[in-house]
């Protein structure tokens, strides 16, 4: 039924679908299961995958932002594009505008100039159209820390608008997801680090989303959860379109399939990994088109009061790679 | 109005798992209470020494005059400083804490989130005031004071401290610092108490301006048991505005 198929495509978010619709039970979508909430995110995939073979659509569209806080422009110019079933990495140094062009994209706060527009909506105009498809997690996870894990998982759900049946499946499912089942009784402000940026993942899935944006979402963990959390991630991006900013630059490269490096608040590179990885390494780029600009304009230079543009470069350059290895070091630890 | 529901009730849980909500009901319990139990005991005393003599105008020695305005008097200077310490985690620590991204990237309008945390704060209020009528409860069991009066003057005191709310509400949204929410507030309020005070030097036009503006002016009307639609729109204005601050105060620090 390619004309049913075709309407499908373009139905609300699939939380909302009724589970018993007779359509989804339709045994041509997917292998029968006996539970229900299986059978309905095994269709969910099948129609996320058939989605990307058919339709690679720009689900966020990044036209022109510019964001001034006074008279300091934090971003100004930023254009990219992500696709569905595809994770782009956020790169860039601290202050660059990372989060917040991220803070545009969710709706948490106007651009001075620009549009962003989410599966074909205007994050301004259309903000709980957006607001619905986008799970997003800032950079601290927003737990209420005197909240247990379980009664804030179900907070959240009724926030975001979870059909009142669906909260406690969906509870359920974003808890198995994200391996909350040993602390879902616990309070929020007893979890470790790990944990609670787990719950903060878990509170960004709840609503099944169809964007994922996470802020820096392995930062102060240690190496064994920093692995964890990566391929939670890469499970999650096939589906969905995930934004990730991070400052770890082979993060990106094992979970990405696109980069955008952004430096002082606009976009230095955006490009495939695939492409980059033909060229040279994602440290390369990644150094010319930050680090000497960043090392430059901060007057960072390494030694001995050394100025030329192209000693502080080079003492950028190596800072920066002695930072990485560390990271990939840690990680693979 | 779910949502607004689900951000009011998370929010007065939170109060309630946190010893705040004990501490406030407790202290404005305990206030009340040493008030009430000295206005009753000086009541007793002057029934007492005013029954000896003869010939003298008793009339305004009754519960209502003696006992029961004065405690409301009492309390809503209590509430006063009370209320500021209800309200000041109602936004400023959502801004603190990391949540406020969570509630503004939500499918949620500002007016329900307005609404919810005022109606978490008007909650509590309401039940730290209901418990307060075990005082009338008690004066009417052992005497007969005069019901109506009793009504208009709590009427007068709830819609006082719904408005204390309001204006805690537009304090915390300014700040993420909850000290400088509480302070602002107290301010604030201190000054509604307290605004009509050079109005008996003043001229006709500014006394009646300044009494209008008085929270105490009205609030002694209801004590006194007039229910005057002046008064009741006093309050109502002074919370809606306050409430509709509080609206432009949280979208104006979004567009910061």
């Amino acid at each position: 039924m390619p004309a049913l198929r075709f309407l499908r495509l373009h139905l609300p978010p699939l939380s909302l679908l009724p589970l018993r619709s007779p359509a989804l039970r339709s045994p041509s979508l997917y292998s029968p299961s006996p539970r229900f909430l299986d059978s309905h995110l095994a269709c969910a995939k099948t129609v996320a995958s058939r989605r990307d073979a058919t339709f690679a659509q720009e689900m966020i569209d990044v036209k022109n932002l510019s964001k001034s806080y006074g008279s300091v422009t934090a971003v100004s110019g930023v254009s990219f594009q992500a696709k569905t079933g595809q994770a782009t990495g956020f790169l860039g140094p601290n202050g660059a505008g990372n989060t917040t062009t991220m803070r545009i994209i969710t709706g948490f706060m106007p651009a001075t100039e620009g549009t962003v527009t989410v599966d074909g909506f205007d994050v301004f105009d259309d903000s709980f159209e957006v607001r619905r498809r986008i799970g997003y997690l800032p950079e601290t996870p927003p737990l209420y820390l005197e909240m247990k894990v379980d009664r804030y998982l179900q907070h959240v759900a009724k926030l975001k608008g979870v059909a009142r049946k669906q909260i406690r499946q969906a509870t359920e499912r974003v808890v198995s997801e994200c391996g909350l089942e040993a602390v879902a009784g616990r309070l929020c402000g007893h979890l470790s680090k790990g944990y609670r940026q787990r719950v903060g993942l878990a509170q960004a899935l709840i609503h099944e989303p169809a964007v994922l944006i996470l802020d820096e979402p392995t930062i102060g963990l240690d190496p064994a959860q920093i692995i964890e959390i990566r391929e939670l991630i890469k499970g999650l991006t096939a589906e969905r379109t995930v934004i990730l900013s991070t400052h770890i630059l082979p993060e990106v490269a094992q979970i990405c399939q696109r980069v955008v490096i952004i430096n002082e608040g606009r976009v230095a590179l955006e490009t495939d990994i695939a492409d980059l990885t033909s060229h040279g390494s994602l440290e390369q780029e990644y150094l010319r088109h930050v680090g000497r600009d960043s090392a430059q304009s901060r007057g960072v230079t390494g030694g001995s009061g050394r100025t030329s543009a192209t000693a502080a470069g080079n003492a950028g350059e190596g800072k920066a790679v002695d930072r990485a290895r560390d990271e990939r070091g840690s990680a693979d630890a | 109005m779910r949502n607004l529901l689900t951000i009011a009730w998370r929010d007065l849980r939170s109060v309630f798992v946190s010893p705040i909500a004990y501490v406030v009901l407790t202290g404005f319990l305990l206030l009340s209470g040493w008030f009430f139990f000295n206005l009753l005991g000086q009541f007793n005393r002057l029934v007492a020494q005013y029954s000896m003599l003869q010939g003298m105008d008793t009339t305004w020695l009754n519960l209502n005059d003696a006992v029961i305005g004065p405690l409301l008097q009492n309390m809503s200077t209590v509430l006063l400083i009370v209320s500021p310490m209800i309200t000041m985690r109602s936004f400023a620590e959502e801004r603190s804490s990391g949540t406020y991204e969570l509630l503004f990237t939500s499918p949620l309008s500002v007016a329900e989130i307005v609404g919810g945390k005022f109606l978490a704060g008007a909650a509590l209020v309401t039940l730290m005031l209901a418990i307060t009528l075990v005082f009338p409860a008690v004066v009417s069991v052992y005497g007969n004071p005069e019901m109506g009066l009793i009504f208009s003057g709590y009427l007068g005191l709830y819609l006082m401290a719904l408005s204390f709310v309001a204006v805690g509400n537009f304090t915390s949204a300014l700040t993420s610092n909850q000290i400088i929410a509480t302070i602002t507030s107290l301010v604030i309020l201190l000054l509604l108490f307290v605004i009509n005070w050079p109005a008996e030097g003043a001229g006709e036009t500014m006394k009646a301006v300044l009494n209008y503006l008085s929270v105490t002016e009205h609030f002694r009307n209801m004590v006194k048991g007039v229910i005057d639609t002046a008064d009741l729109l006093y309050f109502a204005s002074l919370t809606s505005l306050f409430l509709f601050l509080t609206h432009r105060a949280v979208e104006a620090a979004r567009w910061k």
